[in-house]
C-alpha cells in the first residue's frame, strides 16, 4: 500500500499505464519537462521520453484534434487540458469529432481518447480557473464523463478509462488534489467505469454528489447525525453512464434526495438526477428533490466561498427535506 | 522583397549619437523612463504582496517594460487596447488609475468588478482598455472586430492587441490575422515574444525561426523588433499606427524580449530553464539599456532616478494601504452584471442566500496554484 494524494494517484496511474502499454502517450501544455502545472505528469517525460510525453503548442483544439488522429492510427492518447476552463477551444473537436467517430464510421474507427482535466473551484482562481463544465459533456452522446473524489478511485478509474474502448472526459477535482492521502494498493487494480459508490450508508436522506463535493456532503452528514438524521452519501464517480440502479435503490430506502454540485444550478447535472428520480421513483418520495449547487453567475473571485456549495448549505437542505 | 525587416536597435554601436525618434521630445523620453520604472516597481511590489499572502495571485512583466511603454506611448486616447494579463505598464500608462488596478488585486468593494475577476485582470472603459480574459488568444480576434467597427464608423481609431508567443498557436490568433488582413482592419498585433509560454520555449511553440514571418502568409507587413529597445518599439508601433490610420491595414510587430521572471507566482522556472540563459537576458534589461541611452543624452541623473523610484514606491504604498483597508464586496454584488436584468432563477438564488447565509462565517480556503 502507498499513501497517496489524489494528484499522486493520477500520476501513478499514468506511470503504470505507460509502462504497461507502449501505445499510451501523453500530450498537452507543460506536461513534459515541467511535469504539468499541477505536477500530474511529473517524471513521465524523464521516464518515457519526448516521443511519448509531448509538450504541445498552446492550442486545445490542436491537442484534442491531434489526439483523435493518433487514436484512429492506434495510439492511446491521454491529453491533458491544463484547466477545464480552457477546454472550450477544443469543444468542436470533442463534441463534433471525438464523440461521434464510432457512430459515424459504423464502428470502423474509434477514438478512445482519455482527456484529463482539472476542474472546479475553491482555489481562488476566478472565472477562468474554477469552472465545472461536466454537464456540457454529459449532454454529448458518445462521451463518458468520469469524476473521482478520492485517491483510490482516481487511480482505478483512470486506469479503467485508459484501458477502455470509448472516449472519456476525466475531470479531476483540483481543490482536493492534495487535500488528503489514502492507502492505494501497489498491485494493479481498476475501478470500473459506471458503478457509483455509497461512501456513507444512511436511512433518512440520500445525497448524490461527485468530485470535491463528496467531502462537503460528508461534513454536512456529520452535522446531520448530531440532529439524529442519518444521511446516505452516494458518490456517483461516473456521470455518464450513470448508475441509475444505485440511485433508485438509495432513494427507495430513504425517501428523500438532495443533489450537490458546484456548477451553476440551472441545467446542471443535478437536474438529470432529479428528473431520473422523478421519473422512476416518485412514489417513494417523502419530500421534494433539492439541488444544492453553484449560482447562475460566472464563477467569482473574492466571493467564491459564497458561490460554492458548502456544508452549511447542504445541511440546510437536509433540514428542509427532513422537516417537509 | 521580404516584408521582414530588422528595426535597428539602440544598442548598435556604430551609431554614436542616436537621434530622438520622430514624435518624441526629451521630456517624453524622461516620461517613458519613468513609466518603465513605475511598471517595474509595481511588479516588484505586487509580487511581494503575493508572497506575503496579502493578494492571491500575481503575474509580473519583468523585462517586458520596453514592449509595454514603447507601444503605449505611440497610442492615442481614442485607440482601443485588447491586452493580455502581462501588460500592467500599458494600462497604467494609458491612464488606468493606480488605485483601480490595486483594487483589482485585492478584489475589494471598490474594485470596478467587485472582486469578480482574479488579480491582474483589469478593465477600464474610459481608456478603452477592455476587460482582460485569462483565455489565451481570445482578445486577438476581438481587437480585429473592434478595428473593423472603427473603419465602418469612419473613425480613425486603431485597436492594438497584446499576446504572447504561446498566443500565436491559438485559433483566435489565426482568425485574427486572417480577418485583419482580409478586411484591412486598422489593427496592430503586438506579439510579445518573451520566448516562453509557461515552461514551453518558443522553439517548441512553432516551426518558424522568426515569428514575424507569419505576417507574410496572412498578407500583412510584419516586423521583428528588439523588444528590449524602447525606442525601436516606439518607432515600429508608431509607423504601424500611422499606416493603419491611413487605411493601409494591419501590422504584426514581433517584440522580441525575455520573460525575466517566473510565469506567475505559482511557477518555478528552475524546472525548465537554465540560470545562464536568464542571466544572459538580465544583462539586456530594457530599463538599464534605456538608462544608458538617457545618460548619453544627458537626460538621466542618479538623483532623478532616486526621486522617481521613491515617488513610485510612495504612490504604491498609498494605493495598497487604501485597497487593503477597504472591505470585501457585499454578497449582493455577486448577482450584478450577469445580465442587464435579473432573471427569476437568479433572483431566487440571491434571496435564498441572503436570507439564510449572510450570518454565516464563511471564508476562502485554498490557494491558487497557477
Ligand atoms: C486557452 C488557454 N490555454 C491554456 C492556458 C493556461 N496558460 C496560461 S498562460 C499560458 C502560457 C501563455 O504563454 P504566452 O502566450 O507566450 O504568454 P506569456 O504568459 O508568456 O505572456 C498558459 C498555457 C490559458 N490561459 N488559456
Amino acid at each position: 500500500m502507498a499513501d497517496l494524494t489524489l494528484l499522486q494517484a493520477v500520476n501513478s496511474a499514468l506511470h503504470e499505464e505507460m509502462t504497461r502499454d507502449d501505445n499510451v502517450v501523453v500530450l498537452g501544455e507543460d506536461v513534459g519537462l515541467n511535469g504539468g502545472v499541477f505536477r500530474a505528469t511529473e517524471g513521465l517525460y524523464q521516464k518515457f521520453g519526448a516521443e511519448r510525453v509531448m509538450d504541445t503548442p498552446l492550442s486545445e483544439s490542436g491537442i484534442i484534434g491531434a489526439a483523435i488522429g493518433m487514436a484512429v492510427y492506434g495510439l492511446k492518447p491521454v491529453p491533458e487540458i491544463q484547466f477545464a476552463d480552457f477546454i472550450y477551444p477544443a469543444f468542436d473537436q470533442i463534441v463534433s469529432e471525438l464523440a461521434k467517430m464510432r457512430y459515424r464510421s459504423g464502428g470502423d474507427y474509434t477514438s478512445p481518447v482519455v482527456i484529463r482535466t482539472p476542474y472546479g473551484g475553491g482555489i481562488r482562481g476566478g472565472h477562468y480557473h474554477s469552472q465545472s463544465p461536466e454537464a456540457y459533456f454529459c449532454h454529448t452522446p458518445g462521451l463518458q464523463v468520469v469524476i473521482p473524489s478520492n485517491p483510490y478511485d482516481a487511480k482505478g478509474l483512470l486506469k479503467a478509462a485508459i484501458r477502455g474502448e470509448d472516449p472519456v472526459i476525466f475531470m479531476e477535482p483540483k481543490k482536493i488534489y492534495r487535500a488528503f492521502k489514502q492507502d492505494v494498493p501497489e498491485a494493479d487494480y481498476v475501478v470500473p467505469i459506471g458503478p457509483a459508490n455509497i461512501v456513507r450508508e444512511g436511512t433518512d436522506v440520500s445525497i448524490f454528489c461527485y468530485g470535491s463535493m463528496v467531502q462537503v456532503a460528508l461534513r454536512a452528514a456529520e452535522k446531520a447525525a448530531e440532529s439524529g438524521w442519518n444521511a446516505e452519501i452516494v458518490d456517483l464517480r461516473t456521470l455518464y453512464p450513470l448508475d441509475i440502479e444505485t440511485i433508485l435503490n438509495s432513494v427507495k430506502k430513504t425517501g428523500r434526495a438532495i443533489v450537490v454540485y458546484e456548477a451553476p444550478k440551472t441545467c446542471g447535472y443535478g437536474a438529470e438526477i432529479a428528473a431520473t428520480i422523478a421519473e422512476k421513483a416518485i412514489d417513494y418520495l417523502e419530500a421534494p428533490i433539492l439541488r444544492v449547487a453553484g449560482l447562475d453567475t460566472p464563477f467569482p473571485y473574492t466571493l467564491e466561498y459564497v458561490y460554492m456549495p458548502h456544508p452549511a448549505r447542504v445541511y440546510r437542505a437536509i433540514q428542509d427535506v427532513m422537516a417537509y | 522583397m521580404s516584408m521582414i525587416q530588422e528595426v535597428p536597435t539602440m544598442t548598435t554601436k556604430e551609431k554614436p549619437q542616436r537621434a530622438i525618434p520622430e514624435g518624441l521630445t526629451p521630456f517624453d523620453l524622461k516620461q517613458m523612463y519613468e513609466a518603465m520604472i513605475m511598471t517595474r516597481e509595481y511588479d516588484e511590489r505586487c509580487f511581494k504582496l503575493q508572497r506575503q499572502g496579502r493578494i492571491g495571485f500575481y503575474a509580473g512583466s519583468f523585462g517586458e517594460e520596453a514592449c509595454q511603454i514603447g507601444t503605449a506611448f505611440a497610442l492615442e486616447q481614442k485607440d482601443w487596447i485588447f491586452s493580455s494579463y502581462r501588460q500592467p505598464g500599458v494600462a497604467m500608462h494609458r491612464g488606468v488609475p493606480l488605485q483601480t488596478m490595486v483594487n483589482n488585486l485585492f478584489g475589494n468593494a471598490e474594485d470596478i468588478v467587485q472582486g469578480k475577476q482574479m488579480p491582474v485582470h483589469y478593465t477600464h472603459k474610459a481608456h478603452h482598455f477592455l476587460s482582460i480574459s485569462s483565455v489565451i488568444g481570445t482578445q486577438v480576434i476581438q481587437a480585429v472586430g473592434c478595428a473593423m467597427a472603427a473603419k465602418v464608423k469612419k473613425d480613425d481609431a486603431v485597436a492594438i492587441t497584446y499576446f504572447g508567443d504561446g498566443g500565436t498557436s491559438s485559433n483566435d490568433f489565426h482568425s485574427g490575422m486572417n480577418f485583419a488582413a482580409a478586411m484591412k482592419a486598422p489593427c496592430i498585433f503586438a506579439l510579445v515574444n518573451n520566448q516562453y509560454a509557461i515552461s514551453i520555449p518558443v522553439q517548441k511553440q512553432t516551426g518558424v525561426e522568426v515569428l514575424a514571418d507569419k505576417a507574410k502568409a496572412y498578407g500583412m507587413p510584419g516586423f521583428q523588433v528588439d523588444g528590449n529597445d524602447i525606442l525601436a518599439v516606439y518607432k515600429a508601433t508608431r509607423e504601424a499606427i500611422l499606416r493603419a490610420r491611413r487605411g493601409e491595414g494591419p501590422t504584426l510587430l514581433e517584440l522580441k524580449t525575455y520573460r525575466a521572471g517566473p510565469h506567475s507566482s505559482s511557477d518555478d522556472p528552475s524546472r525548465y530553464r537554465s540560470k545562464e540563459e536568464t542571466e544572459y537576458w538580465l544583462k539586456r534589461d530594457p530599463i538599464a539599456l534605456f538608462r544608458e541611452y538617457l545618460t548619453e543624452m544627458e537626460l538621466w541623473t542618479e538623483a532623478w532616478e532616486t526621486e522617481i523610484r521613491e515617488n513610485a514606491q510612495a504612490r504604491l504604498s498609498e494605493a495598497i494601504k487604501i485597497a487593503e483597508s477597504l472591505p470585501q464586496p457585499a454578497w449582493e454584488t455577486l448577482f450584478d452584471d450577469v445580465y442587464s436584468y435579473v432573471p427569476q432563477a437568479l433572483a431566487d438564488q440571491k434571496e435564498d442566500i441572503l436570507a439564510h447565509e449572510s450570518g454565516l462565517e464563511l471564508t476562502n480556503e485554498g490557494e491558487f496554484p497557477l
